[in-house]
């Protein structure tokens, strides 16, 4: 086996209608389509979701782990960032 | 007297599951990369289903005690029936892609036709089937275009699969004695009626993937009536292995 010519696409996966797509993986694929037939096969065999998304892993924008202190700053010092003086009424689901 | 031809037509649709399934699992940790050797190990699974629901469906019919294992392990050569393109060796990837495109652009338009039978067994697995073959022919069509129009290569063993292989696809239409009794009976598929698109969705297919249709090329055929090539008693002996060498054994 051989994966030397083909490129790899990044697998998302929307678990059911309306819900958030979420990264299940990778798969290598020559094509849109192949790339989606192998998610297929790969992520979706038992139902796990209703739709797909694939996009080539070099399309995706990183950032680079080098700037991990100054992209993701802690903000303990920056309270006001959190929601935590609100009240979540026990009606209110999804959150 | 009907329900042997029944039998008979319910055995030639699990020999093919049966028997293309086999070939397919041949590529099981043999495929070109990962994710492929993935996808024809779950179309193999899918045959195998398939071949259950229908061998399941024959065995009731036989009737005593006869069950779905019994007709898959321990018949002979002569005893199989299906279509001969579906014992052909995988060879090269070319050659297992274009033996299942022609194979699932058949079944996509004979199990839309099933469905539609009078015989509520097979309509229901026909329905089920129907599914199933929409994904094959996506995957196997898409494969031909690829490596059709793919490099100097590619082209090259593509065309020479579909030569190849072609003389074993006009069996899949013949209609046969039992064939004709299903028809009017309306529980099975006139195939004569299914070959203009079948033809039609092989020239689209061939067209996008800048290969040429095979013309002139002497066909072949006798599958339903037990005279196979000599690949299927290869495939049986493998296949056959266990039940030969320790008949009845269980888990």
């Amino acid at each position: 086996m051989s994966n030397n010519n083909l490129p790899t696409w990044e697998v998302f996966i929307q678990p059911k209608t309306g819900a958030s797509f979420e990264h299940a993986g990778n798969v290598h694929a020559s094509d849109k389509e192949m790339a989606l037939q192998n998610a297929r096969e790969l992520y979706t065999r038992r139902q796990e979701g209703t739709c797909i998304w694939v996009v080539k892993t070099e399309d995706i924008v990183s950032s680079n782990p080098e700037d991990q202190q100054s992209f993701f700053d802690p903000a303990d010092d920056k309270l006001y960032r959190y929601p935590t003086f609100f009240k979540v009424s026990k009606k209110a689901k999804g959150l | 007297m009907s329900k042997e031809l029944l039998f008979k037509y319910v055995l030639t649709l699990g020999d093919d599951a049966l028997i293309l399934g086999q070939r397919l699992s041949q590529w099981v940790y043999k495929g070109p990369f990962l994710e492929e050797d993935i996808a024809l190990s779950n179309i193999s699974l899918d045959m195998f289903g398939r071949a259950n629901l229908f061998l399941e469906y024959a065995a009731s019919l036989k009737g005593s005690t006869t069950t779905a294992d019994d007709l898959a392990f321990k018949r002979n050569e002569r005893e199989f029936s299906n279509h001969i393109l579906c014992e052909q060796p995988n060879g090269n990837f070319a050659n297992t892609m274009a033996r299942q495109f022609f194979l699932d652009a058949f079944y996509k338009l004979f199990f839309e036709k099933l469905a539609e039978s009078e015989d509520e067994q097979l309509s229901a697995i026909a329905q089920k089937s129907i599914k199933e073959t929409t994904y094959h022919f996506r995957h196997s069509s898409k494969w031909v275009i690829r490596l059709g129009d793919g490099t100097a290569e590619s082209h090259e063993k593509m065309q020479s699969a579909i030569d190849n292989l072609w003389m074993f696809t006009d069996e899949l239409f013949e209609m046969n004695e039992v064939d004709n009794n299903m028809l009017t009976q309306k529980i099975g598929v006139d195939c004569l009626t299914i070959k203009a698109k079948w033809d039609q969705i092989i020239d689209e297919v061939l067209s996008e993937a800048t290969l040429k249709r095979p013309e002139n090329i002497h066909m072949t055929s006798g599958g339903r009536e037990g005279i196979h090539t000599e690949h299927l008693g290869h495939l049986l002996s493998d296949m056959q292995y266990l039940q030969r060498a320790y008949p009845d054994a269980e888990w």
